[in-house]
């Protein structure tokens, strides 16, 4: 398969040289086209940071100190901001959280949707307000027509959501990259918008960087998931390898951890302690201090990823199960 | 025996005032009324000495609030509150202030919550040093041991609450309200916001602290996954009301409410695999317009017109679970759970 994106090595910082804040610190992951990776980790590991680092939206004093990303095979990394632009929206889209980091209060969705499709195509006014009533349908607004006309505030927080998936769709972009898009919206309206996602790109062939931190919704929606740890992707493959067969001990803590792995009012199994700040990551393996594998070479060395067939980790001990 | 708490006929409105536009609006003649959210509507609950009782629904729907009038932080509208059987409204005020100590709430953002500019041994040692229940002298030892028993080091005692991690000032709210010797803690979405293994660690010491303090919770959440692992008893709220109640394990193997079981279908499960989403349609109705009837009619695959007219008393449909829906008044038709299956 080929793939749309391609990150290697990537490299985000913040902080000063002499005390560099590694929030992205070597990032590496595919995606195909029409597949869903699913971004997962706990607060702080650097999800959003990575995404915003494809896009070059990441803003000083965060720069990409290193590593690539290749979209459809081109460079992103220090191409210039006019290439960028001309590829944002049109050909990659995000999403975020707070659908008011796409949405602007005080403009009507008409003029918003509009503007967004006369940015990257010259057609017709008409033609434009056509496709944002057409994609405003897509994403299961009632009565586009009718509510093009309105504003943000006019609508609920998962219609907003809806809204901005609908200007993230105006171009059919090969890539939409989103950032825990439904993590504040309820479970029957989060379930309408995977429902939809899904149903986009099955129809479209678009490829999709989820991120969340709800390992159910990934569960539910991906094809393939990578992990991440103290600004690194820890473990990675299909859906099925890595949440029943975790290589990485990380991985395994983190489902143990879920209620659902548990008997009810049995006692929970969490992860020992806390993720490091990025100032304060333990030598070796960034994870060994709360691990429950970990031995003295895990101090010594940063273990490199290992593959094994569709699917790699970085561990010195990683767990038996992944093997068979 | 008699619960713990009650409330009977629990109904909180707020009236949401004109802002000065409108107003101005208004005196020129157009049609604009003040607005009345309907939070809470007619809700009989009763918690029993030493259970878990877990509380969910979508947002808005009034959980707070209802969490909110059985702490007695918010006075009901209408309907009746009892404290081990007596009339809250009839008590004296000493008995009333028992109360206030007994029933304490922890909320999901404790940084909101907590005093900023207080230190963690003052936002701790305080109530319990003005309401008499240790002494000026002792409120150090009494600080350090509650901070040791939720989990925190006493070193950080004089410590600012920014200055602790989300998880770490989940457990200063926690142990803000041990302070108190509370019977009843009320605990607002107080891990929903922490990451699945910090939720671990404080489920297990909310859990824990059951056991040794012999408290009794109402376990607020839109997360039935949380709600499903620590609570004995379920309440579902939609808009306003509580439309089911089960013993925890009748609630989740046999949902008699059609939203009880939408919803329950379509909470997303690491079991799951590419699943085929099906979810329900529409959107959750606003409390200022409640739908007339079931409010559930307009997004319930199974609606009949009676539903769009009549509001469905909640009644027995099991032993100890009780349901709002007229479908079970229609054996024909009966029950919800089966269709789910
Ligand atoms: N502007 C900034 N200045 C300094 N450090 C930053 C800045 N933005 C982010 N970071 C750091 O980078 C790290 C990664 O942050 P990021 O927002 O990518 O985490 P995340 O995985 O998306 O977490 P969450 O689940 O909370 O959204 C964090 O440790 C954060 O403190
Ligand atoms: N002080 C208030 N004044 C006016 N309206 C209020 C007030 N408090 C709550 N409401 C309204 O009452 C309804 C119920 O709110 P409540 O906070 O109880 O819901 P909830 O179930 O806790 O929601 P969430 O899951 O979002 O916390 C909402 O429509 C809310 O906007
Ligand atoms: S009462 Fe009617 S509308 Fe309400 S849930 Fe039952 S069947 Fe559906
Ligand atoms: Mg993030
Ligand atoms: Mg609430």
């Amino acid at each position: 398969m080929v793939a749309v994106l391609q990150v290697e090595g990537l490299q985000t910082w913040f902080g000063t040289k002499d005390a560099p804040v590694r929030a992205v610190d070597g990032v590496s992951f595919s995606v195909a086209r029409g597949e869903i990776l699913g971004l997962v980790g706990e607060s702080g590991s650097g999800k959003s940071i990575t995404g915003f680092s494809i896009l070059g939206l990441v803003d000083p004093p965060g720069r990409v100190v290193g590593g690539r990303v290749l979209f459809q095979g081109q460079e992103l990394v220090g191409a210039p901001p006019e290439t960028l632009r001309r590829i944002r929206g049109k050909k990659i889209a995000m999403i975020f959280q707070d659908p008011m980091m796409t949405l602007n209060p005080v403009l009507s969705i008409e003029t918003q949707m509009v503007e967004a499709v006369l940015a990257h195509d010259d057609t017709p006014r008409a033609e434009a307000r056509a496709r944002a009533r057409d994609a405003l349908g897509l994403v299961g607004i009632p009565s586009p027509e009718e509510r093009l006309g309105a504003y943000p505030h006019q609508f609920s927080g998962g219609m907003r959501q809806r809204v901005a998936i609908a200007i993230a769709l105006l171009h059919k972009p090969d890539l939409i990259i989103a950032d825990e898009p439904t993590t504040a919206l309820d479970v029957t309206i989060q379930s309408q918008i995977l429902f939809e996602v899904r149903r986009l790109a099955d129809a479209f062939g678009m490829a999709l960087v989820w991120i969340s931190h709800d390992l159910g919704v990934v569960a539910s929606l991906a094809d393939r998931v990578a992990v991440m740890y103290a600004g690194r992707i820890v473990e990675s493959g299909g859906v099925d390898d890595i949440l029943d067969r975790p290589a990485h001990p990380y991985t395994r803590g983190l489902l143990d951890a879920l209620p659902a792995t548990a008997r009810r009012g049995e006692r929970l199994r969490p992860i020992p302690g806390m993720a490091p700040a990025p100032t304060a990551r333990p030598s070796g393996c960034a994870f060994r201090t709360r691990c429950f594998a970990a031995g003295p070479d895990c101090a010594a060395a940063e273990p490199e990823p290992t593959r094994a067939g569709e699917r790699q980790w970085r561990c010195f001990h990683p767990l038996a199960e992944a093997a068979a | 025996m008699t619960p713990l708490i009650e409330g009977r006929g629990l109904t909180r409105r707020f009236t949401r005032g004109l802002d000065v536009a409108e107003k101005l609006a208004r005196a020129l003649g157009a049609n604009i009324r003040e607005e009345v959210v309907h939070a809470v509507e007619g809700v009989d609950i009763a918690i029993r000495q030493g259970e878990v009782f877990g509380l969910v629904g979508e947002s808005g729907c009034g959980k707070s609030t209802l969490g909110r009038v059985l702490a007695g932080i918010l006075p009901p509208t209408d309907g009746e509150l009892l404290w081990r059987g007596r009339d809250v409204a009839g008590l004296s005020r000493a008995d009333r202030l028992e109360m206030r100590l007994a029933v304490q709430m922890i909320f999901q953002d404790p940084m909101s919550s907590l005093n900023p500019r207080k230190r963690v041994i003052d936002l701790i040692g305080e109530a319990p040093r003005v309401h008499g229940l240790v002494r000026a002298g002792e409120v150090d030892d009494y600080v350090a041991s509650l901070m040791q028993r939720v989990g925190l080091d006493p070193a950080y005692r004089r410590r600012y609450p920014h200055q602790f991690s989300g998880g770490q000032r989940q457990r200063i709210g926690i142990a803000r309200a041990l302070a108190v010797r509370p019977k009843l803690i009320v605990c607002d979405e107080s891990v929903s916001a922490l990451d699945v293994s910090i939720q671990a660690q404080v489920i297990n010491l909310f859990m824990d602290l059951r056991e040794e303090l012999d408290l009794t919770y109402l376990f607020i959440s839109h997360d039935l996954g949380v709600v499903k692992h620590i609570s004995d008893r379920v309440g579902i709220m939609y808009l306003g009301r509580v439309v089911e109640t089960a013993g925890a394990d009748d609630f989740f193997a046999a949902p008699n409410h059609p939203y009880t079981v939408a919803l329950l279908k379509e909470l997303p499960s690491v079991k799951d695999r590419r699943r085929d989403f099906t979810p329900i349609r529409g959107e959750i109705p606003s409390p200022l317009d409640p739908p007339p009837g079931c409010a559930f009619h307009p997004r319930c695959p199974r609606a009949m017109p009676v539903c769009s007219a009549d509001l469905p008393a909640l009644k027995p449909v099991a032993a100890a679970h009780w349901s709002a829906c007229h479908l079970n008044d229609m054996p024909a038709l009966r029950p919800a759970s089966e269709t789910a299956a």
